[in-house]
């Protein structure tokens, strides 16, 4: 089936996530969809897909112009998305999760549906046990059990969104195997990841967006630095901080390996001395949030040590972190990091590092507005954080931070600010490192991760490469993100 | 003293049914996601109405319609104040709770001690002499029968058929299940509205059936926060629910005969004593959950762990995932 | 986030406008009007009923009182517990435990020394049993994983049987036990009252000063600032350092005090029965859960509702004397207006969301 999408535009508040996207997708082609985190391709799919509608523009399926208004909708009409995190039931088993939302009738016939499943099944080499639960199945399995299901429902185009991001490198041989196959039968497969390397393998053509718009179209085979430059911009950035003063160690892993329900992060050694700058970077999942809340204390590694100036903190508690110098500001503004529901002042007060048993709520004002002048906070004492914008509750996040610590754990520390205030906040942590303090950030911006760190740390599936800023272009650190080097 | 089991058997499942259906109800509109905290009070308010209503009618039948209209409506508001309004079920369930049974206390003042119709005896004919399964099972009255097999028809919808898969994936995870073309705002409705009527259904075998009439206070008092608690320990799942109604219908009815034993204790001891040993179980049931647990049992020895791990995990409740919580489509 | 909690009434987002509120009175005023007018008697008259049996002579007025003062120091107490965002459904055993320890202490030291000093005594047991109770509800759940709800209800239930033991064996009447409860205290172990106005200035004293502390608290400690950061973003609070477990415990254990206190009161108080018996607590701590959800935890608004429900509550129980209607009228108006006033709640915000988009 033939897809046309035709100036796609989508709008959530100011922020344009689709802006007159125009793509067009061959039947029975292995199309990629590229792009960083925020191109806005997570989005265009799901309006595709029917989970979203768009402000303007149109679907054209097979020539006929569709609307698309429900995700089972879209399924009916032939098209079906896999997510990254599949939405699938883990308390139920794999027989039912296959049988749910497909049109059978009022009796279920496990039996019928059971020999149907493993019969599909079998034919991409998949292998189920029906009876099995979900939640005991790998990513990659219920991957496969998703795909299908949408098959099964009659499904002409599968859009995948970021599915290579936690399953065995086997598996992903077999799903890729899978995709071809289908494509050979004539579906239409789209490819939506971050991975340079496996889009060129695997896909036949590739659509790259940026900044919600798409920035190009290319058959493959095509160089990495066309894709690099059409995803990230112009590949003239070069790494600044070359010889930085710095002290003892603050930070030091040592061979430590953390993990999650998906990923893991095995053997990372590295030492952080005083006043040094380290970014983070790699697209969402490739484990720097692992490492970075490890090193907050929120996260327990399950081999290795960490120490935090030469104390061994391996294994203790949050609050032992916070006394041994240690800030975390996380990437949920609302969620993780202000309070919705309580103001600027509250907020100073709650960080006052030496509270009596009442609340100097006069101190608590003046150090509000103290940290509203500093971070240039668009907003007063008595606002509630909620009413503030954005990027006001990030220079917020920012201000809360306590006044002198060891280390600055940080995650998208300038996100959803503009370019002046970037500098602005930059400055004031630099200085902080001028005094000793190290920091660990996260960044999905390579311009602030080239111009702000001393070293970066590259995540890709969880493996990891230390690379100097000194020196380092965009294309190469693009490159790295993308997955070069990793094999 | 000498006990027919099976007579003792058959009592307790002619006791049995108020609760059943309450529990069987919740069950229900919990699984699709949403908490009905009102169930004390609606008890009570229900069984009034059936019997109200099966008065001056004269009809057991209407009697139990009005019943489960009302347990109905009172879900409705439920449903309403926090699926369309988005406020907290609890507070919503809880003023409700309240009201449900002052109303009743209110209206049925002057229907207090009155004698009305009750559920008839229906022994089924050829088989309610059947030695030990006859009395238990073929010797009751229409709302004992009736409950039995909600037992078997609530299992049979939720396991078996396609809408019953529905509502499972629908209180465990609404975003999958509205992918996959479930409207989730009106089937929360729906099992919400549905629950509230077993739960009428439930009042109202109280007060034509079981504990025919009314007084002030009724006595029923409390039953709706145990069948609460029953639905929990029965893991969402109606035949382990409905096997833990009888279990506390059995400790009830234990309890009374003890009474008779040892008149010297007060009454009162032995209809509370169920409370603290709903305490126990809730404590047993969701301690396989915390986080604690893991480590104490690292610290014991092998084989205790091992039956330890294995009976915590037969107890273990997981509640629907997306209970309580608000569904925003995005 | 366990979906249970009040998490959802920390972050109301709209306070019920005036308009709203008076709405919402009056409409719960007709609903009752409607019930009554099924049961064949005049709105009116039960109306005019319930107040003179609130305000018709000194005596009923200090019932009122009387009433007031354990739902004061309930509402204060719940203020604490919202704050940090649980449901204290533990209340009423709370007020129970508060009883019975205060009883308890009574009963010891009865004869040995001057009363005011064992009433202060008892005071301080009834805090300290009602403490202990409210924290057991925080360590279930805490610890044991068992919701509050759960755990608080059957602690209610325990404390309840509890009574029916107590009164019925080891404290029980010389001669026949009965459920009336225990012996009752002499008068000079009541609080001291005036004469002719047969209620203590100290009952509603006390509740007017625990309101007044508890606002202090919230709103002034560091304790209570990072209490209701606790209840508004638990992964905020956390993230900050604030030890979760300690202070919720610290919260349920303050309620659960003052909710002690209540009991206290319900014992010494002038016009109370100055003896333990069963459901002693009376549903004044749910009363309280009432009266904190219907202004929308504000201290301010809590002291003069709670007086209303007092009035309420007292006034109604005319009704059974002399109409043959049941008292629990009262609890009608009162639950009406609640659930009026949270469906109003809703609908102002879900116009207002509507409208910001």
């Amino acid at each position: 089936m033939k897809v046309e999408l035709r100036d796609i535009s989508k709008h959530f508040g100011p922020i344009r996530a689709n802006d007159g996207v125009t793509l067009s997708i061959e039947s029975g082609t292995l199309h990629g969809l590229l792009g960083e985190n925020g191109a806005g391709k997570s989005t265009l799919m799901k309006i595709l897909s029917g989970f979203l509608s768009p402000d303007r523009g149109e679907i054209l399926l097979d020539g006929k112009p569709i609307h698309l208004h429900s995700p089972a909708q879209s399924i009916a009409v032939g098209v079906g998305m896999l997510h990254q995190d599949p939405l699938d039931f883990s308390a139920l088993r794999v027989i039912d999760n296959f049988l749910l939302g497909s049109p059978e009738s009022w009796w279920l016939d496990r039996h019928r549906i059971r020999n149907r499943l493993i019969e599909l099944a079998s034919q991409f080499d998949f292998r189920f046990n029906p009876d099995a639960l979900l939640s005991d199945l790998s990513i990659g399995e219920r991957q496969q059990l998703e795909i299908i299901r949408l098959l099964g429902l009659g499904v002409r185009v599968l859009i995948l969104d970021e599915p290579t991001t936690a399953i065995s490198s086997q598996q992903k041989e077999k799903l890729f195997e899978t995709l071809r196959r289908l494509t050979e039968q004539g579906k239409t497969v789209v490819f939506v990841s971050h991975k340079l390397e496996e889009v060129r393998s695997l896909c036949s053509k590739v659509s790259v967006m940026a900044h919600g718009k798409i920035t190009g179209e290319v058959p493959m085979p095509c160089p990495t630095e066309e894709l690099v430059q059409m995803m990230f911009g112009q590949t003239v950035m070069v790494g600044k901080r070359c010889a930085v003063p710095l002290g003892d160690p603050v930070l030091e892993l040592e061979n430590v390996t953390v993990s999650d329900w998906r990923l893991e992060v095995k053997s990372l050694s590295l030492e952080v001395p005083a006043g040094e700058v380290i970014g983070l970077a790699g697209l969402e999942g490739s484990g720097q949030h692992l490492v970075l809340k490890s090193c907050a204390g929120l996260l327990r590694p399950s081999v290795g040590h960490i120490r935090i100036a030469t104390q061994e903190m391996t294994g203790r508690p949050y609050r032992d972190f916070i006394k041994a110098g240690v800030a975390y500001m996380p990437a949920g503004r609302l969620e993780e990091g202000l309070i919705a529901g309580m103001t600027l002042i509250e907020h100073a007060a709650l960080i006052d590092e030496n509270p009596r048993f009442f609340v100097d709520w006069a101190f608590a004002a003046k150090t509000a507005a103290q940290r509203i002048e500093a971070y240039n906070i668009k907003g007063q004492p008595g606002t509630l954080v909620e009413e503030l914008s954005g990027g006001n509750q990030q220079r917020t996040l920012l201000a809360l931070l306590p006044s002198q610590s060891r280390l600055l754990l940080m995650e998208h520390p300038t996100r959803g600010l503009d370019m002046e205030s970037t500098e602005y906040i930059w400055k004031l942590l630099l200085n902080r490192t001028q005094q000793g303090t190290a920091i660990l950030f996260i960044s999905s911006d390579l311009d602030e991760l080239l111009d702000r760190s001393d070293r970066i740390l590259i995540f890709f599936e969880g493996k990891i490469r230390i690379m100097e800023t000194c020196g380092t272009n965009l294309l190469q650190l693009g490159e790295s993100i993308g997955g070069k080097g990793f094999e | 003293m000498t006990l027919d089991i099976s007579i003792l058997i058959a009592s307790v499942l002619a006791s049995s049914p108020p609760i059943l259906f309450a529990v069987l109800g919740e069950t229900i509109t919990e699984k699709a996601g949403v908490i009905n905290l009102s169930l004390d009070g609606s008890m009570l308010l229900t069984a009034l109405v059936g019997f109200v209503v099966a008065l001056h009618t004269g009809s057991v039948l209407l009697g139990f319609c009005g019943a489960m209209a009302v347990g109905a409506l009172i879900a409705w508001m439920i449903a309403f104040v926090s699926i369309t309004l988005h406020q907290p079920q609890v507070a919503t369930g809880f003023v409700l709770t309240l009201l449900s049974r002052d109303l009743a206390y209110v209206l049925g003042n002057p229907y207090a001690h009155v004698p009305g119709p009750q559920v008839s005896h229906t022994p089924i004919p050829g088989l309610f002499d059947l030695p030990i399964v006859g009395p238990i099972l073929f010797d009751q009255n229409p709302v004992v029968y009736l409950s039995l097999l909600a037992i078997f028809l609530v299992w049979v919808y939720v396991d078996k058929t396609r809408p019953g898969l529905n509502l499972q994936g629908l209180g465990e995870r609404p975003a999958a299940a509205f992918v996959r073309g479930v409207n989730v705002t009106v089937m929360r409705y729906v099992y919400t509205l549905v629950g509230g009527a077993l739960v009428g259904l439930g009042g109202a075998s109280f007060s034509l059936m079981v504990k025919p009439g009314w007084a002030r206070p009724y006595g029923i008092e409390g039953t709706g926060w145990i069948a609460l608690a029953i639905v929990i320990f029965g893991g969402w799942q109606p035949i382990r629910a409905g096997l833990g109604a009888y279990f506390f219908v059995a400790l009830q009815t234990a309890a009374s005969l003890l009474q008779s034993v040892m008149p010297n204790i007060p009454t009162q001891l032995f209809s509370t004593l169920p409370f603290p040993l709903m305490i126990l179980t809730l404590l047993l049931v969701t301690l396989g959950n915390a986080e604690w647990t893991n480590r104490v049992l690292n610290h014991l020895p092998e084989g205790m762990r091992r039956f330890l791990i294995r009976t915590l995990k037969a107890l273990r409740t997981v509640p629907p995932a997306s209970l309580g919580a608000i569904f925003r489509k995005e | 986030m366990n979906p249970l909690e009040a998490k959802a009434l920390n972050n109301w987002e709209s306070h019920p406008s005036f308009v709203v509120r008076v709405f919402a009175i009056l409409l719960a005023l007709v609903f009752s009007a409607f019930v009554l007018l099924i049961l064949g008697t005049s709105p009116l008259d039960a109306f005019a009923l319930i107040l003179s049996g609130a305000f018709g002579s000194l005596a009923k007025l200090a019932y009122v009182m009387t009433a007031w003062a354990p739902v004061l120091l309930c509402s204060a107490g719940l203020l604490v517990t919202f704050a940090a965002g649980v449901w204290n459904i533990g209340i009423e055993g709370q007020i129970i435990m508060g009883a019975v320890f205060a009883t308890g202490l009574l009963q010891l030291l009865q004869d040995s020394l001057s009363p005011a000093a064992i009433l202060v005594l008892a005071a301080f047991a009834g805090f300290m049993g009602g403490a202990l109770w409210g924290m057991l509800a925080g360590a279930l759940k805490l610890y044991g994983n068992v919701n509050e709800i759960f755990g608080g209800l059957g602690l209610n239930f325990i404390a309840g049987s509890l009574t029916v033991y107590l009164v019925l064996g080891p404290w029980k009447r010389p001669g026949i036990g009965s459920t009336s409860g225990t012996q009752p205290f002499p008068p000079s172990l009541w609080l001291p009252a005036f004469n002719g106005f047969q209620v203590s200035p100290i009952e509603v004293l006390l509740g007017l000063v625990a309101m007044a502390l508890v606002t202090l608290a919230l709103r002034g400690t560091h304790f209570g600032l990072k209490l209701r950061a606790i209840g508004k973003n638990l992964r905020a609070a956390f993230l900050k350092g604030i030890p979760l477990n300690q202070y919720m415990l610290l919260a349920f254990g303050l309620c659960g005090g003052l909710a002690g206190l209540a009991g206290w009161v319900l014992v010494v108080g002038t016009s109370a029965r100055h003896n333990l018996f069963p459901l002693i607590s009376s549903g004044y701590g749910f009363l309280a859960i009432l009266v904190v959800l219907l202004t929308n935890l504000s201290a301010l608004w809590s002291v003069p509702i709670s007086f209303f429900f007092a009035v309420i509550s007292m006034g109604s129980l005319q009704l059974a004397l002399q109409r043959q209607l049941d008292s629990s009228l009262g609890g009608v108006i009162q639950g009406m207006l609640v659930l009026l006033v949270l469906v109003a709640k809703g609908f102002q915000s879900r116009i207002l969301s509507r409208r910001e988009r």
